[in-house]
């Protein structure tokens, strides 16, 4: 769970921009991430900040239209501008995805037998009744009862977390080395939320998947996250080991989303949930200053003049952009609740 | 499935029987005595007579509708007032002129308008697109007796490669039937792709922006699979429903092509039979084509199932 291994996927200066008929958005930029081998990294930001995009550029899943520099390498080769080909070899097998809706992400006319048995027929070479077969044993692992009758039955015929069990038994069908899930609990009750993240852990512990979890749930990446990576507009804001980055935030925007999140022994009225102001903002590009600056209450000339870099303390692995950083923690309360 | 299988199948008997009663009653409310009708110049009383006892015109309605269902059942649907033969072997020779010509023609319209639309879909923004879409316009607003008539013009009389009319049973000379109706086929099965491809085009751009299909690139298939397998699959419910409601309206509505390159079909009856006001004919023929749409909409019903399987669940709460 340490990151002193080789990393399996480096992600440098990744940036990602969309030409759209009102001219150029600017999505992702120069987001940099390191995941170890059988590490659990959390991404977390608002609706908007870059999160997905940041995921489907790893295997290269955005549309056409994407403009996407930087890099992106797995066990050191490189993705960002591979060809087709070679990403399909990539893709399913080596990293695999799991998504928010496992409604709409399964197919509705495909039985789920088949639906994971395909993974397994274009790359492992298997024959459609070995796939099936091996269906049935991926169904059991991730926690699915008969699966021997399940594996015939279609997506309409399960419940929400046997669905998503579904997607995560299709994802990890090849062994993948990254694991990308996109809000892979949003759609999910809280006690079915839970199930579905243990089989995350287990999956990490047997199989030794390192997973990137993307969520917009700090309560999920305290849950299961080794380290947490913080995104705003696009860009990465804070990096840190978990317990660290709950404890002391650094970054004014980590420290606004926890205090705006619940936590068992606030209560409202005598300490109050407080919001951000404002939202996340959609750049035509990225200008050189924070670009939290106008929603924070710490900003001054020095944050709209310059993009801060990011940086640590003392060499420490928790690093922010931020040129005023917290420095005790500012809300002890979720310091003292963790 | 053998319980919605058994639903479905009731239901179109019971829509089948419905329609019987409606052409029955219809037929009967149209001012005039058909005994009057069919006496001619003789209209004294005991002719009269003789005739609606004959045709059994002097019985109650319900024992005259029981008596029609049951000729009906034995494949008699009377004889023709204009020429005396039995409207049953008019349909014998008329009816597999339109068959086949219908199923030729859709044939050759679902595997160009499904083919076009596909790639239409796929090959979004890109001339591919422009040229299925540009094609489709002029299929669609191009009438096509015109397309018919050009045909004939420059295929047939100019250069002889095509009969310009008549027919030839299947039975027959299986060469030479395909000769006479591959032409109507196709200019019949051109306006009908452009509407198939208009609807695989826009189906299939739903289901390519849906996410099992970010699902199945996510899982590194090809191209082929992605667009077959997954997005096409979901498409099809679009495709069989316009093919179907297409072939229905084939069977009564060829009229138009059978008339310009001479088929001996049912349309061509049908207008005879109306412009002659012959009664059992059109008879016949209205409950026909009803029989038609309830048919191919049974098949069109077990399509759906086999290709959906929730359809499955909503007809089968088992």
């Amino acid at each position: 769970m340490t990151t002193a291994s080789a990393p399996v996927l480096e992600i440098r200066d990744l940036s990602v921009s969309f030409p759209t008929e009102t001219g150029t958005v600017s999505a992702v930029d120069g987001v940099s991430l390191d995941l170890a081998a059988g590490e659990i990294v959390g991404m977390v930001g608002e609706s908007g900040c870059g999160k997905s995009v940041t995921a489907m550029s790893i295997a290269g899943l955005l549309p056409g239209s994407a403009r996407v520099t930087g890099s992106v390498r797995l066990d050191g080769a490189e993705l960002v501008g591979a060809r087709e080909s070679a990403l399909r070899r990539v893709r399913g097998r080596e990293i695999a995805y799991i998504f928010q809706e496992p409604m709409t992400s399964l197919n509705p006319v495909l039985t789920v037998g088949r639906q994971i048995g395909e993974v397994l027929q274009v790359h492992e070479r298997m024959s459609r009744r070995a796939a099936r077969a091996r269906a049935v044993e991926l169904l059991t692992l991730v926690g699915i009862p008969s699966a021997a009758q399940r594996v015939d039955g279609y997506p309409h015929q399960l419940s929400g977390g046997m669905r998503q069990r579904v997607m995560i038994a299709m994802a990890v069908a090849c062994g993948p080395k990254v694991l990308v899930a996109d809000e892979p609990t949003t759609a999910l009750d809280v006690t079915v939320q839970a199930g579905i993240l243990q089989v995350l852990r287990d999956l990490r512990d047997r199989l030794g998947t390192s997973v990137l979890i993307i969520t917009h749930d700090l309560g999920v990446i305290a849950d299961i996250a080794d380290r947490v990576v913080v995104m705003y507009a696009g860009r990465v804001v804070e990096r840190a080991p978990v317990d660290d980055l709950f404890a002391h935030p650094r970054h004014r925007y980590t420290a606004g989303l926890l205090s705006a999140s619940p936590q068992p022994g606030r209560h409202a009225g005598t300490d109050r949930l407080t919001e951000i102001p404002g939202l996340v903002p959609v750049l035509a590009s990225q200008p050189d200053a924070c670009t939290f600056a106008d929603r924070c209450p710490a900003a001054d000339e020095q944050c709209r003049a310059a993009a801060p870099p990011l940086e640590g303390i003392g060499g420490t692995d928790h690093v922010a952009a931020c040129w005023h950083p917290c420095t005790a923690a500012p809300t002890a309360a979720q310091g003292a609740n963790r | 499935m053998a319980r919605y299988l058994l639903t479905r199948a009731w239901q179109s008997a019971l829509t089948l029987l419905l329609s019987t009663i409606v052409v029955f009653v219809g037929v009967r409310a149209l001012p005039g005595d058909p005994a009057l009708a069919l006496a001619g110049e003789d209209r004294s009383p005991e002719a009269l007579e003789a005739i609606r006892r004959h045709y059994g015109l002097d019985q109650p309605l319900p024992v005259q509708f029981a008596q029609y269902v049951e000729r009906m059942a034995q494949g008699d649907f009377g004889v023709s007032i204009r020429t005396g033969t039995p409207v049953s072997s008019m349909l014998t020779t008329a009816l597999p002129v339109t068959v086949e010509l219908s199923v030729l023609a859709i044939l050759i319209a679902a595997a160009l308008g499904v083919g076009a639309g596909v790639l239409a879909a796929v090959r979004r923004g890109r001339p591919a697109e422009w040229l299925a879409n540009g094609l489709a316009l002029i299929g669609l607003s191009v009438p096509h007796f015109w397309l018919g008539l050009l045909a004939i013009l420059y295929l047939s009389v100019a250069t002889g490669l095509f009969p310009a009319s008549g027919f030839v049973p299947i039975l027959e000379d299986p060469v030479d039937n395909l000769h006479h109706i591959v032409l109507p086929a196709v200019i019949l099965g051109t306006g009908l792709a452009a509407i198939i491809m208009r609807q695989t085009r826009s189906a299939m751009l739903d289901s390519l922006s849906s996410d099992y299909v970010r699902t199945a690139k996510a899982k590194g298939l090809r191209p082929r699979a992605v667009i077959t397998r997954h997005a096409l699959r979901n498409s099809l419910i679009v495709v069989v429903t316009v093919v179907g409601l297409q072939l229905g309206g084939l069977i009564s509505g060829a009229v138009v092509t059978e008339q310009i390159f001479g088929l001996p079909g049912f349309g061509k009856m049908t207008i005879d039979a109306v412009f002659q006001r012959d009664y059992p004919v059109i008879q016949a023929v209205v409950l026909l084509t009803a029989a038609a749409y309830i048919v191919i909409n049974f098949f069109v019903d077990l399509l759906y199932s086999v290709i959906d399987p929730r359809i499955r669940v909503t007809g089968d709460p088992a």
